[in-house]
Parts: structure tokens; C-alpha cells; sequence
């Protein structure tokens, strides 16, 4: 299974927002090195949440057909550190999208409460990056993966 | 909406330094964006976005960096630019100062017309137009 770090959307409105959450484990084994007897959840894999849930949106916003990619993260600022038992919620917004590419504001929630701002531009790299060229099939977003996001209920047209 | 060069000028050294980590008095009219500043291609997304949202404009893909142009093969001859490729680049860029460049067309001096200036004269136009 690819790399996965939200477990389910709770809400999807195409082309303007999505809502994601995340239960944090302890049977993730990553915890156990992070730290050793002091689990915390990594703030790099919490932006990866949010840019799977903001880069999930964007790419449905064009039927999947174009290869999102995460650009740069403009903010990411954080209130404290997520342990496990805890639930995540990112909530992502739309707040620009072009055909080459598309901006992001997010919000993570930490059991109801605010606990980080992330926002992120995201590349539509065919239409970037002039002169490379990137594989025809789309490696974003696979047939697999569409397959899991129907069982979310997120909308992915049928060719 | 009206609005003065120098109003531009702030806002556009706003952007500039919210999208680049910068400080503001890097921030000079002839610094160029990635030489000066450290822009790298991706910023280049990020700071459309933020002109865009900045002055409520719409910002053309091509039309304030022109990487059709500047990738095109066509207009590249040993590493210079050709003289109608300089032409194409200068309809296209209206905005841009030439000056410098023309006197050596170099492709990898190019990066060097994307300067704070280029970003000003651009918004200013648009703005007026």
C-alpha cells in the first residue's frame, strides 16, 4: 500500500474544500523511534496529512487528470505536539487554482482543538517545468489509489 | 483602482518577502528574483498567486515570465540568444528592461531580466490598463 496519512474523508466539496481525518497509533512503528518512551507524532508527516487531503482536492478539482505534485509548503506553524490516541482533522481549502498549478489554505484540529495553519502551492507538472518530461501514465494519482478513494466516497469519474 | 507606482512597489516587496523568506531591504528595484533573492522555478507559481490575490488581477500563464519563449529551442543559437528570438522576448516583455541583456544575449543570464522592476512596471501596467 502506498503512502498513506489520512483515513478517511469526512466531507468533500468539489473544487472548494475538503475535511480528512487521521487516528494516530501507536501500532504506527515509527512512534517508537519518535521518541523512544515519548511518542509524537512527526510535524513533517502532519503536513504531509494536510497535503494529501489539500492535493486530493486540487486533483479531483480537475478529474485526476493532471499530476499533482506539492510544490512548497508557504506556512506551516504548529501549537503543540500530537501524541498518539489523538485524532487529526484537516481541513483543506481551495484558494487558487490555475492549469499549472493551485494554492492551498489548511487548518489541522487535534481532538476539536486548533493545533496547526498549513498552506501549500501545488505544481500541475505537465504543465511545468518546460523542457522535462514526465511518464504518460499518471503516477499521482494510480488506478489503485482511485479505487481507494471511492470507498471514502470521493467522486472520481469513470473513463 | 488607481494606484501609484511606489504603492505597487510595497505591496509587490510584501509579496516578495512573504514568498521568499527575504528581508525587506533586500528588497531593491533592479535585485533580480532568483540571482539576488535565492526564487527558485516553484516560486515563481507562489508569487503569481500572491500578485494575483494581492491586486485582484489575473495573471495570463506566459504573460509576466514568458517560459514558452525562453524555452524555445527556436530562439537559441550556441548558447545566445538569436536576434529574433530577442525580438519575440521583447514584444512579450514589455515590461522587462533589455538593457543590460541585449549587450549579451546569454541564455543563462536570462534569469537576470525577472527582476523586482520587471514585477513593478508589470502590476503597474495591468493596473492601468
Amino acid at each position: 500500500m502506498r503512502w498513506i496519512w489520512i483515513d478517511k474523508f469526512t466531507h468533500f466539496e468539489s473544487g472548494r474544500r475538503a475535511t480528512a481525518i487521521k487516528n494516530v497509533s501507536l501500532a504506527e512503528e515509527h512512534l517508537h523511534d519518535h521518541f523512544p518512551a515519548y511518542p509524537v507524532m512527526p510535524a513533517s508527516l502532519i503536513v504531509e496529512g494536510m497535503a494529501q487531503t489539500a492535493g486530493i482536492l486540487v486533483g479531483e478539482a480537475r478529474q485526476f487528470q493532471e499530476k499533482v505534485i506539492l510544490a512548497k509548503v508557504k506556512r506551516a506553524r504548529f501549537e503543540r505536539e500530537v501524541r498518539p490516541g489523538e485524532q487529526l482533522r484537516y481541513e483543506a481549502e481551495i484558494e487558487q487554482v490555475s492549469p499549472e498549478a493551485a494554492s492551498t489554505v489548511g487548518r489541522v484540529f487535534v481532538d476539536g482543538e486548533p493545533l496547526a495553519e498549513i498552506d501549500i502551492v501545488f505544481s500541475h507538472i505537465d504543465n511545468n517545468m518546460s523542457g522535462l518530461s514526465f511518464p504518460e501514465e499518471n503516477f499521482v494519482f494510480t488506478e489503485d489509489f482511485k479505487s481507494l478513494l471511492r470507498t471514502y466516497n470521493v467522486t472520481v469519474d469513470q473513463k | 483602482m488607481a494606484m501609484s507606482r511606489d504603492d505597487v512597489f510595497s505591496k509587490v516587496k510584501e509579496v516578495l518577502v512573504d514568498a521568499l523568506g527575504v528581508d525587506d531591504d533586500e528588497i531593491k528595484e533592479d535585485a533580480t528574483l532568483t540571482g539576488d533573492l535565492g526564487a527558485e522555478s516553484i516560486d515563481f507559481l507562489d508569487i503569481v498567486f500572491r500578485l494575483e490575490k494581492t491586486f485582484s488581477i489575473k495573471i495570463p500563464r506566459g504573460e509576466l515570465f514568458p517560459d514558452d519563449i525562453l524555452n524555445n529551442p527556436e530562439y537559441v543559437e550556441g548558447g545566445k540568444m538569436t536576434t529574433k528570438g530577442l525580438d519575440t522576448l521583447k514584444k512579450a516583455m514589455p515590461h522587462a528592461d533589455f538593457t543590460e541583456f541585449q549587450r549579451d544575449p546569454d541564455v543563462a543570464k536570462m534569469p537576470n531580466l525577472f527582476t523586482v522592476k520587471t514585477i513593478v512596471n508589470y502590476v503597474t501596467t495591468k493596473m492601468a490598463a
